[in-house]
C-alpha cells in the first residue's frame, strides 16, 4: 500500500491574466514530499507562468501557492530559501568563474563560507567541472553553463528543485549528466517540479505528470495510469508485402482511426488483440505475407497530443 | 520584522552589491560615462583656462560624484535581462527592495571609492586648508550625495528595456542637462530670478553647496537643509525606482 507523504508543493486556485488573455486558469494541485512531478504542455500553455508564481517570481491574480507550509504570497523570503530554481530563460554570471557563481548562489540562501565552498567544490566534480571550476563561464559551452546553473541551484541542498527546461538544447552527455544528478537528488529526498517538453524524458524520469493547455489543467497522473486512461491511443502497426485495399480492416468496428506512414499502416483501436486476430484472418484469407506487423501500447506521447489537441481530457 | 528575515534583507543587499561591484564597475559604459566623461569635462573646465580652479573645484568634485555614484544603476537591471541571469537573481530569497537597495549601494561605494580618491588629490593640488569638522561635512556629504545619485541611476534603469545602451541614454538625457542647473560652473550665490530657481530644483546643487562649505568655508544653502533634501530626494528616488519596477519587473523576460 502507498504510505501517504505531506505536500511540499500545495497550489490552490492558481489564476494569471494578461490583458484579456488567461495564461494560467484556476488551477489546483498538490506535489508530495520526495516525488518527481512532471508538468507538460506545449508552448504558450502557461508552464512557464506556473513556474514563476511557483517560485514566487511572479504574483499571482488569485489563488495560492504554498511550499513546505509556506504562504508564498505572505512570506515570499522564507519559501524561496527552501527551494532551489532553475528558470528557463535563465543564465550563469559569464562574468565570473563556475565556482564563484555557485559560490554567490549558496551565501544568498546563507550558506557560510567555508561550507559553500566545500559543497561547490564537490558539485563541481559532480558535475564534471572540477579542472574548470576557476575559469570565467564565459568561454563555457551552453552545456556546461548548465550544468553551473544547476550546481548554483543544488548547493545549499534544497528541500524542493524547481527546473523550467532543464535539458532542452543541450547534447546528449549533457542531458544524462543532468538527468542522472535529478534522479540522485530524488533519491537522496528532494522533492523535483520539472517542466519540459520532452516526453520521453518526462515519462522515464516523473513518478507523475500534469499537462497543461491553454492555462487549464487537463490531466494529471503517473505516466502508466494515464497511458491506461487512454486506451484509444493504443494501435497496431502492419505492413503487407504487396498493396492492397485495408478497407475491410477499417470496417471490422475494431478500428478507431487508420494512419499511412509510407507502407505500414497504424489502427488506433481500444482493443489490440481483437484487431491483430482479425489483421492476421485478413492476410490469411488474402495471401498476404507480413513484412512488419506490431502491437503499440499508448505512449506519453500519444497521450499528451490527444489532450492537449482537445481530443479528450484525463479520466 | 524579525530579526532573522532583517539579517536575511542585509545579506541580500550585501550580496546584491558585491556582485554589481565585481561585475559592473569594470564594464565599458560604467567607466565611460562613469568616470572618463567627468574626467574629460573637469579637463575641459581645467586646462589652458584662467578659471580659478581652488574655487570651481568643490562644483567639479560634486560633478564627479554625481556622475560615477549615477552610473552603474542604470546598466545593471537591462543588462542582467539581455543576458538572462536577472530571473535567476528574482528567483534567490530576494525582493524588489533589496534588489534596488543592492543596486543603489553599489553605486553609491563606486561613487564613494573614486571621489574619496579626487578629493584628496583635489585637496593636495589646490591647497585647501581644512579642520576635522570640515572633514566630516565633506565625507557625510559625500556618502549622501553618492547615495542620491546612484538611486537616481537605479531609478533611470527602472523602465527597463533589455537594451543598455538605450537606458543609457535616457540617463545622460537626465543626466546632462542637471549639471548645468547645479551651481557647478557658476556660484549659486551669483544666480538670480529662474535660474535661481531651477538651481534649487537639482539635488546636485546641494552637494556643491556643502563641498564649498566644506573646502571653501561658505556656503549659500544651510547645511543641515542640503544634507535633507539629498536625504528626502534618495527617498523619493527608491520609492519610484520601486514603483517602476514592480510594474516593468517581468518585462523583457
Amino acid at each position: 500500500m502507498e504510505q501517504e507523504r505531506d505536500e511540499i508543493i500545495a497550489i490552490n486556485g492558481l489564476t494569471k491574466r494578461f490583458g484579456a488573455i488567461t495564461a494560467v486558469d484556476d488551477i489546483s494541485f498538490s506535489v508530495p514530499e520526495g516525488e518527481l512531478f512532471g508538468f507538460l504542455g506545449p508552448n504558450g500553455a502557461g508552464k512557464t507562468t506556473t513556474i514563476r508564481m511557483l517560485t514566487g517570481i511572479l504574483t499571482p491574480d488569485a489563488g495560492e501557492v504554498s511550499i513546505g507550509g509556506i504562504d508564498m504570497q505572505k512570506h515570499p523570503i522564507a519559501a524561496k530559501m527552501q527551494m532551489g530554481i532553475i528558470p528557463e530563460t535563465s543564465n550563469v554570471y559569464i562574468e565570473l568563474t563556475a565556482k564563484q557563481n555557485v559560490v554567490l548562489a549558496g551565501r544568498f540562501y546563507g550558506m557560510h563560507r567555508k561550507a559553500v565552498e566545500e559543497r561547490s567544490d564537490l558539485l563541481l566534480q559532480q558535475f564534471e567541472l572540477s579542472d574548470r571550476k576557476d575559469d570565467r563561464v564565459e568561454g563555457f559551452s551552453k552545456g556546461m553553463k548548465q550544468r553551473v546553473l544547476i550546481a548554483s541551484a543544488l548547493v545549499h541542498i534544497p528541500k524542493v528543485l524547481f527546473l523550467d527546461e532543464p535539458t532542452s538544447g543541450l547534447d546528449v552527455h549533457s542531458q544524462r549528466l543532468i538527468r542522472a544528478i535529478i534522479r540522485e537528488m530524488n533519491d537522496a529526498g528532494t522533492t523535483v517540479f520539472l517542466t519540459t517538453h520532452n516526453i520521453e524524458e518526462a515519462n522515464t524520469l516523473c513518478d507523475r505528470v500534469g499537462i497543461i493547455n491553454r492555462g487549464a489543467l487537463t490531466a494529471i497522473d503517473t505516466p502508466e495510469r494515464l497511458k491506461q486512461a487512454f486506451k484509444e491511443t493504443q494501435s497496431v502497426e502492419v505492413a503487407f508485402d504487396t498493396p492492397t485495399d485495408i478497407g475491410e480492416i477499417e470496417r471490422s468496428g475494431l478500428v478507431n482511426r487508420t494512419e499511412q506512414a509510407g507502407d505500414k499502416w497504424r489502427f488506433y483501436t481500444d482493443d489490440p488483440d481483437a484487431l491483430a486476430k482479425c489483421v492476421f484472418a485478413f492476410a490469411e484469407r488474402r495471401k498476404l505475407s507480413f513484412t512488419a506487423f506490431s502491437i503499440e501500447g499508448a505512449s506519453l506521447e500519444d497521450v499528451f497530443v490527444t489532450v492537449t489537441e482537445g481530443k479528450a481530457h484525463a479520466p | 520584522m524579525p530579526r532573522n528575515t532583517l539579517l536575511i534583507y542585509l545579506r541580500s543587499i550585501a550580496l546584491i552589491a558585491e556582485k554589481d561591484m565585481r561585475i559592473y564597475y569594470t564594464k565599458p559604459p560604467v567607466l565611460m560615462f562613469g568616470f572618463l566623461f567627468p574626467l574629460f569635462m573637469f579637463l575641459a573646465f581645467s586646462l589652458g583656462r584662467s578659471a580659478d580652479l581652488h574655487t570651481l573645484f568643490p562644483g567639479l568634485a560634486a560633478m564627479f560624484v554625481f556622475f560615477v555614484a549615477s552610473s552603474v544603476g542604470p546598466l545593471i537591471t537591462p543588462w542582467e535581462k539581455r543576458a538572462g541571469t536577472y530571473e535567476r537573481l528574482l528567483s534567490f530569497p530576494v525582493t524588489v527592495n533589496t534588489l534596488i537597495l543592492g543596486d543603489v549601494v553599489a553605486g553609491m561605494l563606486y561613487g564613494i571609492i573614486i571621489n574619496v580618491i579626487i578629493l584628496a588629490a583635489g585637496m593636495a593640488a589646490f591647497g585647501y586648508s581644512v579642520s576635522f569638522t570640515e572633514v566630516l561635512i565633506i565625507a557625510i556629504s559625500l556618502v549622501l550625495g553618492a547615495f542620491c545619485f546612484s538611486a537616481l541611476g537605479v531609478l533611470l534603469a527602472s523602465p527597463a528595456s533589455t537594451n543598455p545602451s538605450n537606458v543609457m541614454l535616457l540617463s545622460n538625457l537626465v543626466r546632462f542637462p542637471l549639471i548645468f542647473i547645479s551651481g557647478i560652473f557658476v556660484p549659486i550665490a551669483s544666480l538670480q530670478g529662474v535660474a535661481r530657481v531651477a538651481v534649487y530644483c537639482s539635488p546636485i546643487t546641494y552637494l556643491v553647496n556643502s563641498f564649498d562649505l566644506g573646502l571653501l568655508g561658505s556656503a549659500a544653502i544651510p547645511l543641515l537643509l542640503g544634507w535633507a533634501v539629498l536625504i528626502g530626494s534618495s527617498v523619493v528616488f527608491v520609492l519610484l525606482a520601486r514603483t517602476f519596477l514592480r510594474r516593468n519587473l517581468m518585462k523583457g523576460l
